[in-house]
């Protein structure tokens, strides 16, 4: 047997001098490290990075079904989206979403977790379970039973005509706000808990003893909470709002089966559109991709934005 | 005494968010046991109706079709998915190289493409082969993803590298180090990573929406996707239909909830 020298995670000085040969053993180790990572890498490249730049392409050709030809000009369908006003409306009402349901989501996982993560918090297990659980249930499930729910003759309008608090039946599903407010609150009910998981889980990773040195310094619980916890959890903040960002940009379980997109379009999703433009009657490729790479851009500049602003803040 | 009163309001919300978050789930239990009527007069009772309600669905639903297609797409994207993301996040830690660093870097790069914008360039790619409909389409787009290559890396750090030194000395294979050594010590993990491949593949609905063209390869989201179309909506049935789709995920977040917290411990430092 010979012993080997491993090459091991320990820092790495550049060496500027003659490289040094590695051993035949460090080299075939290198290389079957290689073959470990190669299924992964060759199965996002042709599942995710090929598609992306075939899509980009796409995006500059007209024509129904297969038969399609570059556009002229060229960034036809990205001008054609200028005067689309559903499209206008579809971003509109997610960057909605977005908006309203993104930061109340977080805050309250944030606050769920940091009660859930007191030690002296009696029955623990249980209030966990009970919160996390709407995540266990699909997309699709929850949007039908928020659908029966919210149905006019369903069990919101009841209980609140039952309490006086509304005189005739609300047609939550058919208004454009209470509709858009209902697929909020169908959101928060789901994401919530499944965000509070890996708060908690960050939670686990913060040192007990610099919150014992906070309150030895006299500050509260709310102060504690600001200026000792959440800077420790900023790597998981970050994921998470850069997970939501993306989950409510591509939004389109709830649209399609929620409210249908409706009344009259307002409640639906780019992605429910995206859909309905590639998928639905006359499929149209072409103007899709070009619908998907608004997505994409959007995804990437929000992202962009959200890892700068959680950069700075150390 | 006053310390006690304090608790008060902090029980008081957990009780709220808790039953809010319960409440829509056993309405849904419930009314697959009523009639269509009695979900609509929103009784919170258990009612008699399960057997008609059952009736009523598979007459017109093919049920254990799509139960079958549903768990044949589930178990084959999470077996295969944990497989292909932990040999490669461990590949990343334990051979670690900075050529290796900067392919994982591109790797997390697609985290960020949305999945839209893949949609239309994969569904030509699959018809091109002549798979659509196939379980390997709906599968293989969602094999490989960056959250959990990068989940196995944080890991395979956490793995002692005494114990892989020890394992060459007695003459182990690489491959034999991986497959003996590293998956068992990591069932947590695995455990963490099984939950949240399944559910994802479990409740995935556009894209198999999108490649399973004809309905008798339909999974449980589309049937009850489908199931409203119509214009009279058996709601018992509806909410039975639901339940039965919701039950796989539900069963396997109660068997590995324990695992599941522990396996992302660590992920996020």
């Amino acid at each position: 047997m010979t012993p080997v020298v491993v090459p091991d995670r320990a820092p790495k000085k550049k060496s500027k001098g003659p490289k040094i040969k590695p051993s035949p053993a460090a080299r075939r180790r290198s290389l079957t490290g290689w073959a470990f990572l190669l299924p992964a890498a060759i199965l996002i490249g042709i599942m995710m990075f090929w598609p992306m730049f075939q899509a980009l392409i796409l995006s500059f050709k007209t024509g129904r079904g297969s038969a399609l030809d570059f556009a002229d000009p060229l960034w036809f369908n990205y001008t054609r989206m200028l005067e689309d006003e559903i499209f206008k409306m579809t971003v509109g009402t997610t960057l909605l979403y977005l908006a309203i349901q993104v930061p109340l989501m977080l805050v309250t996982a944030l606050i769920l977790a940091n009660i859930l993560n007191n030690p002296r918090l009696k029955f623990k297990g249980f209030w966990r379970t009970a919160i996390f659980l709407p995540a266990a249930i699909s997309l699709v499930s929850y949007s039908l039973v928020f659908r029966t729910i919210f149905a006019t003759d369903g069990l919101v309008n009841d209980w609140l005509l039952a309490l006086n608090l509304i005189d005739g039946p609300v047609n939550w599903l058919g208004n454009t706000d209470t509709a858009r407010m209902v697929i909020i609150l169908g959101l928060l009910w789901r994401w919530t808990g499944y965000n509070m998981i890996f708060y908690l889980a960050g939670l686990q990773n913060i040192d007990p003893t610099t919150l014992e040195a906070a309150k030895m310094d006299g500050a509260g619980p709310i102060r504690t909470f600001f200026s000792v916890t959440v800077p420790q959890l900023k790597p998981m903040i970050l994921l998470t709002v850069i997970m939501s960002t993306n989950g409510t940009l591509q939004l389109f379980d709830e649209s399609f089966n929620l409210t249908r997109g409706g009344p009259a379009n307002t409640t639906m999703t780019m992605s429910h559109y995206l859909y309905e433009v590639s998928f639905v009657n006359n499929p149209n490729f072409g103007y899709g991709a070009a619908l998907s790479y608004v997505i994409l851009v959007m995804v990437a500049i929000l992202a962009a934005i959200q890892m700068k602003v959680g950069d700075k803040r150390d | 005494m006053t310390s006690k009163l304090r608790e008060v309001p902090k029980y008081a919300f957990l009780s709220i968010v808790a039953l809010l978050s319960v409440g829509p789930l056993y309405f849904m239990v419930v009314s697959a046991t009523n009639t269509s009527q009695d979900v609509l007069g929103s009784s919170m009772l258990p009612g008699t109706n399960l057997i008609a309600n059952w009736q009523s669905l598979t007459e017109f639903q093919d049920v254990g079709s799509a139960m079958y297609h549903s768990t044949v797409n589930a178990v084959l994207t999470t077996v295969l998915a944990l497989v292909v993301s932990s040999i490669a996040g461990y590949g990343f830690e334990v051979y670690h190289s900075p050529n290796k660093d900067r392919l994982m870097w591109v790797l997390m790069l697609a985290m960020m493409i949305p999945f839209a914008a893949t949609m239309i360039p994969l569904f030509q790619l699959f018809a091109d082969f002549g798979m659509v409909n196939s379980a390997f389409a709906v599968v293989l787009p969602v094999i490989a993803t960056p959250l959990l290559i990068l989940l196995f890396r944080q890991a395979a750090r956490s793995f002692p590298h005494e114990i892989i030194e020890a394992a060459r000395m007695d003459g182990l294979k690489e491959l034999a180090i991986f497959w003996k050594m590293f998956v068992p010590t990591m069932r947590p993990t695995y455990a963490a990573a099984a939950v949240i491949t399944f559910m994802a593949a479990w409740n995935n609905f556009l894209w198999p929406k999108v490649i399973l063209v004809n309905s008798d390869y339909q999974t449980m989201p589309m049937l009850i996707s489908n199931f409203t179309g119509g214009y009279v909506i058996d709601y018992g049935a509806l909410m039975l239909a639901v339940l039965i789709a919701s039950l796989p995920t539900i069963v396997i977040f109660f068997v590995l909830q324990r695992s599941f917290v522990a396996g992302f411990t660590g992920v996020v430092k």
